[in-house]
């Protein structure tokens, strides 16, 4: 087929656009193998500055990756049972309460994080434990998830489901763990994708939030780039790569139709 | 107890740990941040003097004026490589695709060193403006460089946004167009941004929130560029003014809420991350 001019116009658009969030993926990769990025390539190749950023920061990778998986449990616990009331009884105070939590998201962080530290910020033992950041993380993330799992119980027949398995002699809980959550598995684990990949990347309320003892991967990196030469800011930047590509693959596989349902 | 009874009183305990976290860390703190907003010398009158006190309404006004744009440059590029990238197989479109989702995950704070890494003193275009023209071009550390960042985070999203409405337009529509002897622009301005209006309302406000709170990027690139975000922080951290900085934050969750709650409105079920 014979492709017209515009085509060949619109494409190289579409590459320029590509290549203006790439390029600095590619530069940032480059600059944190590279002796000396000022000089260049030709300075040589190095891992130097991905060990000292492992000897500098490898706590708050370890940190970063605790909270997340401690995010996680939060929000599944009482994310799904507040998705599936929010499904069950679709009325006026329940759209009220789905409004309400989306705040916390639709708020600037910088806000959130005021308001807690302002709150609960004379609690020292609580301020400066890691658990302050947590709490941050699942406000943050709560609607995610609530979203997620609400859509995939919104598109089955909920009350259907439920009503067979209790005439069937089902209690509540055999009704739960064994009918409703195996028929939401797709919403669950898009959700908990979502959520650990927003709090391994939360930045605006972490950085209220942390002590120095309480540094995460985002605030390690904040740290760096405005403390560290470019090449351990770099070389920091790739290891927070490695750690989000698996997530976003993940996301990705299962966006992508006819591989797994259509979710939120 | 009547069966029903028990699920009520069943559904009541099922949302209640949901709901005692929020009304715990959120509305109680938020409710502190309110007063404590109206605590100040100023009194409830701290709420004006982001209007009232030129030094706040400028970053007031600066922080509209640069998401304003942002959004206004983010939905034209948007528009036209989402739909090209929707309307055209090729080879290599799925790659283009993935580099387009691949940013949606960096925190505000990796933004603003992508942008560094390309106008900053180290960066690429330095570099390049250097050698042609033995002037290095420095764009990072001003608005410009923050301009960048923005569009750096709000052009994925409003793409796959745009990308999700061109696929549900009916293209028949625009053959008739054509075949009754429209322009290629009268198509564009009476087929296609009709059709897609809902989805470029919607995401044109989320990157507008998204930009007004926007935090990790200004403060990576500079901390003295004058946005709302970096002025609440300083007047927090530098100046210990704790009534002033709630008081502009209120301001700035309203102005983001409201957006959201416009988004929400025009096209159902979104909701922003914010970088």
């Amino acid at each position: 087929m014979k492709r017209s001019p515009r085509f060949y116009v619109q494409l190289a658009f579409t590459v320029a656009v590509c290549a203006f969030l790439v390029v600095p993926v590619v530069l940032s990769i480059m600059a944190g193998v590279t002796e000396n990025f000022f000089v260049g390539i030709k300075s040589g190749l190095t891992f130097r500055w991905v060990v000292e950023v492992w000897t500098l920061y490898n706590k708050t990778i370890f940190l970063s990756i605790g909270i997340a998986l401690a995010t996680l449990a939060v929000t599944l616990l009482i994310g799904i049972p507040a998705a599936y009331v929010l499904a069950r009884r679709q009325n006026r105070y329940t759209r009220w309460i789905e409004e309400l939590m989306v705040l916390p998201v639709a708020v600037p962080g910088l806000a959130t994080a005021l308001a807690l530290i302002l709150l609960y910020g004379q609690f020292r033992g609580f301020r400066i434990s890691w658990t302050f950041i947590l709490v941050g993380h699942v406000l943050f993330t709560l609607p995610f998830m609530v979203r997620s799992v609400l859509a995939v119980m919104s598109a089955i027949d909920l009350k259907t489901l439920e009503d067979a398995a209790a005439s069937l002699g089902a209690t509540f809980a055999q009704r739960f763990f064994h009918v409703i959550l195996p028929n939401c598995r797709q919403g669950i684990l898009a959700g908990a994708l979502m959520v650990v990949t927003l709090s391994m990347g939360e930045f605006n309320i972490t950085w209220m939030l942390h002590t120095p003892l309480t540094m995460t991967l985002p605030v390690g990196l904040a740290d760096s780039y405005a403390s560290m030469r470019l090449e351990i800011g770099s070389a920091y930047t790739i290891v927070f790569f490695i750690m989000i590509i698996p997530l976003l693959v993940a996301m990705q596989w299962m966006s992508e139709p006819g591989k797994a349902k259509k979710y939120g | 107890m009547k069966p029903a009874h028990r699920e009520s009183l069943r559904h009541i305990a099922l949302l209640l740990p949901a709901l005692t976290i929020f009304a715990a860390f959120w509305l109680l703190p938020m409710a502190r941040l309110l007063s404590v907003g109206a605590s100040g010398e100023m009194g409830i009158s701290a709420y004006w003097a982001v209007v009232t006190d030129p030094r706040y309404f400028s970053s007031l006004v600066s922080t509209i004026v640069l998401s304003a744009t942002v959004t206004f440059a983010t939905i034209i590029i948007a528009g036209i490589t989402g739909m090209f990238l929707q309307r055209h197989r090729f080879f290599g479109r799925s790659f283009l695709l993935a580099t387009l989702t691949f940013p949606l995950a960096f925190p505000g704070v990796v933004v603003g060193f992508m942008v560094i890494l390309l106008v900053g003193r180290q960066g690429l275009v330095g570099s390049v403006t250097e050698w042609l023209f033995d002037e290095k071009l420095v764009l990072a550390y001003s608005m410009a460089g923050l301009f960048l960042g923005y569009l750096y985070f709000s052009i994925p999203r409003v793409i796959l946004t745009i990308m999700a409405a061109a696929e549900k337009l009916d293209g028949a529509l625009e053959e008739v167009a054509r075949s009754l002897g429209a322009s290629p622009w009268q198509v564009i301005r009476d087929v296609m941004i009709p059709g897609l209006k809902p989805a470029l309302i919607s995401s044109g406000a989320i990157c507008f929130a998204t930009s007004m709170g926007a935090f990790g990027t200004a403060f990576t690139l500079a901390t003295k560029i004058n946005v709302l975000p970096i002025t609440i922080y300083s007047e927090f951290t530098n100046y210990a003014n704790f009534s002033l900085a709630a008081a502009l934050s209120i301001v700035l969750g309203l102005i983001t809420w409201m957006a959201l709650a416009l988004a929400r409105s025009m096209a159902g079920s979104t909701v922003a991350a914010a970088a």
